[in-house]
C-alpha cells in the first residue's frame, strides 16, 4: 500500500460543485449518524420513559441550541436525501456530462434548503 | 490479485479490499430510509402537536410501532455501513481499523437494540 500513489487531498483541488455535493454527503451522513440517530434514541427513550423524561428531551430541543440541531438535522436530512438521490441517478450511468453534472450538484443543494425552509415553515404555521 | 487481465491488476486494492456486497446494501438501506423517513416527516407535519400524550398514542398504534422499527432498522444499518466507509478511509493501521469498526459494530447494535426496546414498550403498553 505504501508504494502505491496516492490522491491530492483536498487543498489542491480547484473547488467545484459536484466536490462540495460529495464532501457535503458524508458531512451530512456523518452528522446523521453520530448526532441524529442520538437525539432519535434520547426522544424514543424519553417517551418510553414516562413525561417527566419527556419534559427535559422538550425543554432541551426547545432551547435555542435545541432548534440549532434540529434544524441543522433536518437541512442535513434533506441534503443527504438530494445528494443521495443524485448518487442513484450517476449509478445508472447518467448524469455524468460536465454541465448536467454541474447544473445537479448545484440543484440538489439547493433544492434541500429550499425543502428544509418549507419543512419548518409548515411546522411554525400550524 | 492477478496480473493477466485488467480488472485482477485492480481488484481487491481499495481501501476496504472489497464492497460489491455493501454498495448494495448501502443502496437497499438508503431506499429504506427514503420511504420510511417520508412516512415520519408526514406523520410529524401531520400530527397537531408533538406532546407526550400525542407522541406516546402515536406511536404506541400497530402501523406507526411497525413503520417506526423498521426505521430504526434501515437508518442504523444505513449509519453502520456509512461510518464503516469512513473509518476505511481515514485509519489506516490494520489493528486500529479492526478495533474501530468493532466498536462501531457495538454501539450500532446497542443503540438499535434500545430504540427498538423502547418502541415495544410503548406498543405493548409497559410505559
Amino acid at each position: 500500500m505504501a508504494n502505491r500513489p496516492l490522491s491530492p487531498h483536498l487543498q489542491i483541488w480547484k473547488w467545484g460543485p459536484a466536490m462540495l455535493v460529495s464532501i457535503l454527503h458524508r458531512v451530512t451522513g456523518d452528522g446523521m449518524a453520530l448526532v441524529g440517530l442520538f437525539v432519535m434514541l434520547w426522544w424514543l427513550g424519553a417517551l418510553a420513559s414516562g413525561p417527566e423524561h419527556y419534559d427535559l428531551f422538550t425543554r432541551c430541543m426547545t432551547s435555542p441550541l435545541g432548534y440549532v440541531v434540529l434544524v441543522g438535522l433536518s437541512w442535513a436530512f434533506f441534503n443527504h436525501m438530494m445528494s443521495g438521490l443524485r448518487h442513484f441517478a450517476l449509478d445508472i450511468g447518467a448524469g455524468y456530462e460536465l454541465r448536467n453534472n454541474k447544473m445537479w450538484s448545484i440543484l440538489s443543494i439547493v433544492i434541500a434548503v429550499v425543502l428544509t425552509i418549507g419543512f419548518w415553515a409548515v411546522i411554525c404555521l400550524r | 490479485m492477478g496480473n493477466g487481465t485488467s480488472i485482477g491488476r485492480v481488484r481487491g486494492l481499495g481501501s476496504a479490499h472489497s464492497g460489491a456486497h455493501h454498495w448494495l446494501l448501502q443502496r437497499f438501506t438508503a431506499i429504506g430510509n427514503l420511504v420510511l423517513m417520508a412516512w415520519f416527516i408526514t406523520s410529524v407535519l401531520l400530527l397537531p402537536d408533538l406532546n407526550y400524550a400525542t407522541a406516546r398514542e402515536w406511536l404506541s398504534s400497530p402501523i406507526p410501532a411497525t413503520a417506526m422499527a423498521l426505521l430504526i432498522i434501515s437508518t442504523f444499518w444505513h449509519a453502520r455501513l456509512g461510518l464503516q466507509v469512513v473509518i476505511e478511509d481515514y485509519v489506516h493501521e490494520d489493528g486500529t481499523k479492526f478495533g474501530v469498526i468493532a466498536l462501531l459494530n457495538l454501539a450500532i447494535f446497542a443503540g438499535a437494540a434500545f430504540a427498538l426496546f423502547c418502541v415495544v414498550r410503548l406498543a405493548l403498553g409497559g410505559a
